[in-house]
């Protein structure tokens, strides 16, 4: 037992030849937004399966709710929303019929209160004036949303949502982000999965980043940057100098640009540099730490990912 | 979440778990089944054959003004037509109708990815494979009666209803022979339900219902070519289809039950144990559609 919403401890899945989750120990704690990272096929779909109890793992075992997953799923699951690899309707029936059917096979809510609940779920998706049409005639942003109102039928204390803003245009996605962050705000956990990096580092608390299989990196989203390289730039006229002195203090990579010399920091202290670089007679007119966007971390951690993962 | 939220947030779940079971469920299936075009074609179909047979016969009595024994049968007790109806349709037409739906059942969820949404909600598998036979079980029930309440009334209409002269030769009445005409409505559809359990297991397989609906068919059809075989006589009895025609001895005077009481015995053998491997195929199966 543990109090995190999510937990795997060492959670493999191995299909007949390739290993599609190497042994993860996934940790999701409780109240957090959790961007759930990595190339198209690096293991996160067959994750969140495991997690559902869709997919059994070879090796390895996962809680919700510190719950074990398969073991308690019946009393786990009703607690728990998900959306996974995309939505998945009855075509000939209304998207308001569809979430009927969904709901009469929930055994764990009052049919008295269906109508209404249905009625505010297709509300705070945006989807009242639609919920008569026909699944079929659906764009996939109207789907996606669907889809979202259906992990919204009851009250939930997590969520599991796979990639929910796919196919939506910028206006549905910035909905998207703001339902997230207002459920999170209700006090559900946000478990969500994605490849959209702005995305994941607007709304999200802690961050996964998976990689063929291995979860590369997890924490908080300040603590996983941290891992990554920071570069410290000086601007001055006299950056052959100042080049010198970074070198000196035990920067590495430092290289001069025009009137910039720029150095990774390592583990130097930042506030070391500048009082070393005037104490040698650097002129310093200006001074930068950058920390890598998500987007260079993400790629540092993943190789360039265009191609997808084995 | 704070203690408070989430009791709050679970008390509408606490007292209605486990302690009622809902039809809810089971009707959302039927609506499912019976909303579907395809499947109300499919019904409209198995409606038409007794009509036509209905009205091609009093078209040919009419010229002949008599006829072979079998439409001296129907023209002297219109509840012949649905036993003609029925007989006609249990080779083909209504295993197919139930083919369709059972190899509809998981294969079809499978394919539109509804699967992985129900099992998360979450329905347990077995819960699934319940309502899924039930739902196959009362479609075989409704679709058999179909046939044999257009077959009556039409049959009544145009021949109308005097007493039933059985096979044997004796006469009974005719709310006698409504009686004998719905136990054998009765038989046959539990055969065809049993022909379901078979498609809902083929239908665990693959994920394409289209598939495991042509799978049942072709069953179906290799039962009724191996019950033609004389060479295998020892394997009539086991054949689910050998069965089906007995329900003639429902006609008899009085009613011989030693063949469809082994017909329904084969049909609750067929139903376990193909139910039960759909079991533990499904309980066992990576969801990954």
């Amino acid at each position: 037992m543990t109090d995190a919403a999510v937990a795997t401890f060492s959670l493999t899945k191995r299909f007949k030849r390739q290993t599609a989750v190497d042994s993860i120990d996934l940790v999701v704690p409780r109240g957090s937004v959790y961007g759930f990272l990595g190339p198209n096929g690096s293991g996160k779909t067959t994750t969140i399966r495991m997690l559902l109890g869709l997919v059994q793992p070879t090796s390895g075992r996962s809680e919700l709710l510190g719950n074990p997953i398969p073991a308690r799923a019946r009393q786990t699951l009703p607690l728990v929303g998900a959306l996974v690899e995309g939505p998945a309707f009855h075509p000939y029936l209304s998207g308001r019929a569809n979430l009927e059917r969904l709901d009469a096979a929930d055994r764990d809510v009052d049919p008295r209160t269906a109508h209404m609940r249905i009625h505010a779920a297709l509300d705070r998706v945006g989807l009242l004036a639609a919920a008569g049409k026909r699944y079929r005639a659906y764009s996939l942003g109207m789907r996606q949303r669907l889809a979202i109102a259906a992990s919204l039928l009851s009250p939930r204390e997590l969520l599991i949502l796979d990639e929910p803003t796919n196919g939506l245009d910028p206006q549905g996605t910035r909905e998207v982000r703001h339902l997230i962050t207002s459920l999170a705000g209700d006090g559900a956990t946000v478990l969500v999965s994605s490849h959209l990096l702005a995305e994941v580092e607007q709304m999200c608390t802690h961050l996964g980043v998976m990689h063929v299989g291995k979860l590369v990196a997890q924490g908080t989203i300040e603590a996983v940057r941290s891992t990554t390289r920071r570069v410290a730039g000086v601007e001055t006229d006299r950056p052959q100098d100042a080049a010198r002195v970074l070198t000196g203090l035990g920067l590495t990579d430092v290289k001069v640009e025009g009137h910039r010399a720029f150095a990774t920091l390592g583990a130097v202290p930042v506030e070391k540099i500048v009082p070393a670089l005037v104490h040698d007679g650097v002129p310093v007119l200006g001074f930068t730490v950058q920390a890598p966007s998500l987007e260079d971390m993400f790629v540092s951690l993943t190789g360039e990912g265009f191609d997808v993962s084995g | 979440m704070s203690a408070v939220d989430v009791a709050a947030a679970t008390i509408p779940i606490g007292p209605t778990r486990r302690t009622r079971i809902s039809s809810r469920f089971l009707r959302s299936e039927l609506r499912i089944i019976f909303g579907r075009r395809r499947n109300q074609a499919g019904l409209a179909v198995l409606a038409v054959v007794p009509i036509i047979i209905a009205i091609a016969v009093r078209a040919t009595v009419r010229r002949r003004g008599g006829g072979p024994d079998f439409f001296a049968a129907i023209t002297g007790n219109g509840l012949f037509v649905a036993l003609a109806a029925l007989t006609i349709e249990l080779t083909l037409f209504l295993p197919l109708a139930v083919a369709a739906i059972a190899g509809d059942a998981i294969a079809g969820e499978a394919n539109l990815g509804t699967l992985r949404y129900l099992l998360t909600i979450p329905v347990g598998r077995t819960r699934l494979l319940a309502v899924k036979f039930l739902a196959i079980t009362i479609f075989s029930f409704l679709a058999t009666l179909l046939v044999t309440i257009v077959g009556a009334v039409m049959g009544l209409l145009l021949f109308g209803g005097g007493n039933m002269t059985l096979l044997s030769g004796s006469q009974i009445s005719l709310s006698a022979g409504i009686a004998r005409l719905l136990l054998t409505t009765v038989y046959l559809a539990a055969g065809f339900a049993a022909l379901g359990a078979v498609g809902l297991f083929v239908s665990t397989l693959t994920e394409q219902p289209i598939a495991a609906m042509i799978a049942v068919v072709i069953l179906n059809v290799a039962m009724f070519i191996l019950d033609s075989l004389p060479q295998l006589d020892w394997l009539h009895p086991w054949l689910l289809t050998h069965w089906w025609t007995s329900f003639g001895d429902l006609f008899r005077d009085p009613i011989a039950w030693s063949g469809p009481v082994r017909g329904l015995l084969t049909a609750a053998g067929y139903a376990l144990v193909f139910w039960l491997a759909a079991w533990a195929r499904l309980g066992s199966k990576d969801i990954t559609s």
